[in-house]
């Protein structure tokens, strides 16, 4: 297997800031990697390297074997990217914005048409195809700048946190548009900070924070490398969420967190069904009621967690005195 | 360690399809296509062609009404053919900050990005912006030309000269917009863009667009008679109006007109290469 994307001892500074510090970094090609890090930890840089968009300051960086900083043009030529926003034109049609980058890709007027036809098809916008873009909506957007992105057909696509500020319905929907891309064979690096979306779709995840990689692998081994199972809990009452993560504290390996939003307190444990069988007994003495108690295996946010010691996003956040 | 069992999507595909590299788009394609963005960006955008048309009406309607009876034009002329051919020089800064925020709202919403990443000569997408506004100058040339006509103003000279006039317009309007562009580039955001183009506003009315630079105070008069917006609108005005003894200036219009041509080669020359160097270097 050959690698899409290889970065040796990358460093990019701006100023006194070290956005890439020493990053290490092989994608295969054939596979969906993704780039996974809180915000700041350096994502945006190295996608931007990789678009030949900044010049490293250091370290050597290949794509698809073309060393980026010498080359950077004939990097262009295998390459496509869809930033952070839309950067679709709202004051131009759907069609018209896929077939001027369609052209702007090299092809002549004829194949523009086609393969735009093709990327509102496959993207399932050609009902919205001929609308201005300034009648979409955010999710038809995105969609409409990844067809932007995949319209000359480039080997390695670069997603910038591609579903960030989309509802639910709309992530799904760009998911399935980025999962039908793979099964054509085309590579993807894509960045995110939402877990779930790298276990969603990448079958290679790298952790990077600090401009440098701190775990790599698919997600399963990641979670086992993090090693420990999860007792979580759901109470009836909202009330009892703090007595609950006291009674887990007594057998968690780790601090233990509590989820406001979904109602859930969960803990790290060694063992497993011994601790279970602990908390049990004891939510049982003291009469608090819970709706779903359970063992599982931890989730990518806790893997890194115990790796960084701190949350990628701001969804839940360790229990400040429980450690 | 080896179970791959709930990824929905472990494709490990050992053969990718060899994709046929890309050509990318060739220099006038990519000229082409991003100044077309652009040009329909401003038609398609009634807030933009509205405005800016209602705008100048108004302008143009408080100039000649308010001001044209207390202010003499020093030549041969009615204060309404005095002001229009001005008035149609100043519309290429006011169409330059527009271009200034539009550069920087494509530069902070990723639109530059993409096309830096894309194979395609990169000094091609600032000659689409320079070529659109080229094309938006126009555009409000024909308006206020036409404006100005319901409100009395006619071009004395001849057909060949009047058709000079326009010409020099277009092109006055195609080297300026390279300040813009640079503006824009180094704006950041399109806030800053307006707020740093808005230093041109003294360009547009400390010159003889509105009145005869004779009316102003002494320690002004250098500035104004020799900047190049006055230039511009000195050159085309004679165009327009059938020679400087009408419009009550010296020298001859040729003199204008190849002084005109000098500061647009100019400024094209000095602001065309600093925003394609900018748009184009690599951080």
């Amino acid at each position: 297997m050959t690698a899409i994307i290889e970065a040796r001892g990358l460093t990019k500074t701006f100023g006194d800031v070290r956005a890439l510090d020493g990053l290490d970094l092989v994608a295969e090609s054939g596979r969906v990697t993704a780039l996974l890090g809180p915000n700041g930890a350096g994502k945006t840089t190295f996608i931007s390297a990789v678009a030949t968009l900044l010049s490293p300051t250091s370290g050597d960086l290949f794509v698809a074997g073309i060393d980026a900083r010498l080359h950077p043009k004939q990097v262009r030529q295998i390459i496509g990217l869809a930033g952070q926003s839309a950067s679709v034109e709202p004051a131009m049609t759907g069609r018209e914005n896929l077939e001027l980058v369609a052209r702007l890709f090299g092809l002549d007027r004829r194949d523009a048409r086609r393969a735009a036809g093709e990327v509102l098809e496959r993207l399932g916008l050609v009902d919205a195809a001929d609308r201005l873009v300034r009648t979409y909506s955010g999710g038809m957007r995105r969609r409409l700048d990844l067809g932007a992105s995949l319209v000359g057909q480039p080997r390695l696509l670069l997603l910038d946190e591609p579903t960030t500020g989309l509802d639910p319905r709309s992530r799904m929907e760009l998911w399935d548009a980025i999962r039908s891309l793979v099964a054509d064979g085309t590579d993807v690096l894509l960045t995110t900070q939402y877990l779930e979306e790298a276990d969603q779709l990448a079958r290679d995840v790298v952790i990077i924070d600090h401009g440098h990689v701190i775990a790599s692998g698919t997600p399963d081994e990641l979670k086992n490398q993090a090693g420990r199972d999860v007792i979580e809990v759901r109470p009836r009452s909202s009330s009892q969420l703090a007595e609950i993560a006291d009674i887990l504290a007594i057998v968690a390996a780790e601090p233990t967190r509590t989820d406001n939003d979904t109602q859930r307190v969960s803990a790290p444990v060694d063992g497993g069904a011994e601790q279970l069988a602990i908390v049990v007994r004891l939510l049982d003495e003291r009469g608090i009621k819970v709706d779903d108690i359970g063992l599982r295996r931890p989730t990518l946010d806790e893997v890194f967690l115990t790796l960084t010691g701190q949350t990628i996003g701001s969804d839940t956040a360790p229990d400040a005195d429980a450690a | 360690m080896t179970t791959t069992i709930d990824t929905p999507i472990s494709t490990d595909i050992e053969t990718p399809k060899i994709r046929p590299t890309a050509t990318g788009g060739s220099f006038m394609t990519t000229a082409l296509g991003t100044a077309r963005r652009t040009v329909l960006q401003f038609f398609r955008t009634p807030q933009l062609l509205v405005m800016g048309t209602v705008q100048g009406a108004l302008f143009l309607f408080m100039f000649r009404y308010v001001f044209g009876g207390a202010i003499s034009t020093g030549g041969r002329i009615s204060y309404v053919d005095f002001l229009v051919p001005g008035f149609i020089v100043t519309t290429v800064l006011w169409t330059g900050m527009s271009a200034a925020a539009g550069v920087a709202e494509d530069s902070a919403t990723g639109v530059f990005d993409r096309l830096r990443s894309l194979p395609i000569p990169r000094s091609a997408v600032m000659l689409g912006r320079s070529l659109a506004d080229a094309t938006l100058v126009t555009w409000g040339l024909f308006i206020t030309g036409g404006l100005g006509f319901i409100l009395g103003f006619r071009a004395h000279g001849s057909i060949a000269a009047v058709i000079g006039a326009v010409a020099l317009t277009i092109l006055c309007g195609f080297a300026c917009t390279w300040i813009f562009i640079l503006l824009g580039l180094v704006a950041g955001n399109a806030q800053a863009a307006q707020g740093m183009s808005m230093l041109v506003i003294p360009f547009s009315f400390v010159s003889s667009a509105n009145v005869p630079i004779k009316s102003m105070p002494g320690w002004m008069q250098p500035f104004a008679a020799n900047q190049p917006i006055t230039v511009m609108i000195n050159a085309v005005r004679s165009l327009m109006q059938g020679g400087t003894n009408v419009v009550g200036i010296g020298h001859t219009t040729s003199y204008w007109v190849l002084l005109s041509l000098v500061w647009c080669a100019g400024i094209t020359l000095v602001f065309g290469t600093l925003a394609v160097t900018r748009f184009s270097r690599t951080k």
